[in-house]
């Protein structure tokens, strides 16, 4: 089980690192639902279901909704 | 220059967290409230959700203000960005594929998103996360059909009823001579679905709230005007 | 958990720090107003981590009764719910965010920070009807807009 958790936590860090500094805004979404889906697995370990559940839904789900519809309006929508 | 000073001050409050961390003997005290509320809660609220009883039982209030306070961010939301200019151009309609899976997962979505909803004091889940998954039932079609539009009006009536529903079930219970949001009703079966009282009627007001209100955010957003 | 060569509360209270120190970092950094924002989120997510842990046992059920059997002993709800209304709030905060930058965009036509600064100076000098302010980062006489070209060609951002 430590194993499991440290190879998502590990993961998650590296993609919070790499939200700041991919220099393509798309990727640095993708990168943040990443941490946001390790985080609700997390919250699974710490045996908190409920917010996990909140967690997978409104951060890796809708928050990234909101994010790429922001960058859509901002002009920040490319793919390369 | 500045990254390094930026570096320096993450580098101290690092330092900073960790001594607190092993001041405190944080993650092995056991709370109080916490264990006193796992000890009565099931007789007291007659849900099996622990979380659901603190959220609209113990914490009700607390809930309520939550309430307030996302109803505020989105209804500022909404007042920045302001209206569209009427000849601004409109993404074009998706395509098929996008449209016929958008018109297939609506009824599916609205479908398991009551159900996290109405089960929210039995198993994990309940009003917001149920919610949320309303809000995307609702925002799919539109982003199939970027043309077609929510109607506003309707999303705010929706989203006042529902705000005023959790209101008055916590008045009903001052009328009865308790406090503001005392659960109220038959207790029930633990773990039946029916059971608990009032709690799963104040999760459905909380659902259709965040719904409605996350569901007019994304229809402000998807409808501001786009740069390029 | 008999292996404790790892110890599963200590990994997590990294993660929590962790993205807590890189949210900071990301606010404390960056110029752009979207990299901010995406801080505060990471900052967000570490914070709710932090709160779950407090009061963390390994040997803890979920607080749910499944079945009517009751656990022996449950993780505490309240820090549970916390964090759930927190979660709800957060993206709140975050739609709101969001739509300051779209407006900011359209009021400035860009999100750098710095660029978004220097016009806010401008206009409030403007409207006062004085003369811009020598900063720091301009030796004087030097025009806004070649200060801001010359910080373009230094940093890309």
């Amino acid at each position: 089980m430590e194993i499991v958790i440290l190879v998502v936590v590990v993961v998650m860090l590296l993609s919070a690192v790499a939200v700041l500094c991919l220099r393509n805004f798309l990727a640095a979404l993708a990168a943040m639902s990443v941490v946001s889906l390790g985080l609700s697995f997390l919250f699974v370990v710490v045996r908190a279901p409920d917010v996990a559940m909140t967690e997978a839904a409104i951060g890796a789900g809708l928050s990234g909704l909101l994010f790429a519809l922001a960058l859509r309006r901002l002009g920040l929508w490319r793919s390369q | 220059m500045r990254r390094f000073t930026a570096a320096l001050f993450l580098l101290g409050l690092g330092v900073m967290i960790a001594a607190i961390y092993q001041q405190m003997d944080f993650s092995h005290t056991t709370v109080n409230a916490g264990q006193l509320i796992n000890a009565v809660a099931a007789q007291e609220t007659g849900a099996a959700n622990f979380v659901t009883s603190v959220v609209l039982a113990y914490r009700g209030i607390d809930t309520l203000l939550e309430l307030t306070i996302l109803f505020t961010a989105a209804m500022i939301g909404g007042m920045v960005l302001g209206r569209r200019s009427p000849d601004a151009p409109r993404d074009p309609d998706a395509g098929f594929i996008l449209r016929t899976g958008a018109d297939l997962l609506f009824p599916l979505l609205l479908v398991v998103g009551m159900y996290i909803i109405l089960h929210g004091h039995l198993t994990p889940g309940g009003g917001f996360q149920g919610g949320v998954i309303l809000a995307a039932a609702f925002f799919v079609p539109l982003l199939a059909r970027p043309g077609s539009s929510i109607d506003q009006g309707v999303i705010s009536i929706v989203e006042g009823l529902a705000g005023a529903a959790f209101i008055i079930i916590g008045l009903l219970a001052m009328l009865d001579g308790r406090e503001f949001l005392t659960p109220l009703l038959d207790k029930g079966e633990l773990g039946a679905l029916i059971s608990a009282g009032s709690l799963p009627l104040l999760y459905l007001a909380v659902g259709i709230k965040v719904g409605s209100e996350l569901a007019g955010l994304l229809a402000h957003l998807a409808d501001a005007e786009a740069v390029d | 958990m008999s292996m404790d060569i790892i110890d599963s509360n200590l990994i997590l209270t990294i993660a929590a720090v962790g993205l807590m120190l890189i949210g900071i970092g990301g606010i404390v950094i960056s110029n752009h107003l979207v990299r901010i924002i995406f801080g505060i989120a990471l900052l967000e997510a570490g914070t709710n981590l932090l709160l779950l842990l407090s009061t963390y046992h390994p040997e803890a059920s979920a607080p749910i009764i499944v079945d009517g059997n009751v656990p022996a002993l449950m993780a505490d709800p309240v820090p549970q719910a916390l964090v759930l209304t927190a979660i709800v709030i957060g993206v709140g905060i975050l739609a709101l965010a969001l739509s300051l930058a779209i407006r900011v965009q359209r009021a400035y036509g860009t999100l750098d920070m710095r660029e978004v600064r220097l016009k806010l100076e401008q206009e409030i000098s403007a409207e006062a009807g004085v003369e811009m302010p020598s900063s720091s980062h301009a030796p004087a006489g030097v025009p806004a807009a070649a200060v801001t070209a010359a910080v373009h060609r230094v940093t890309p951002s």
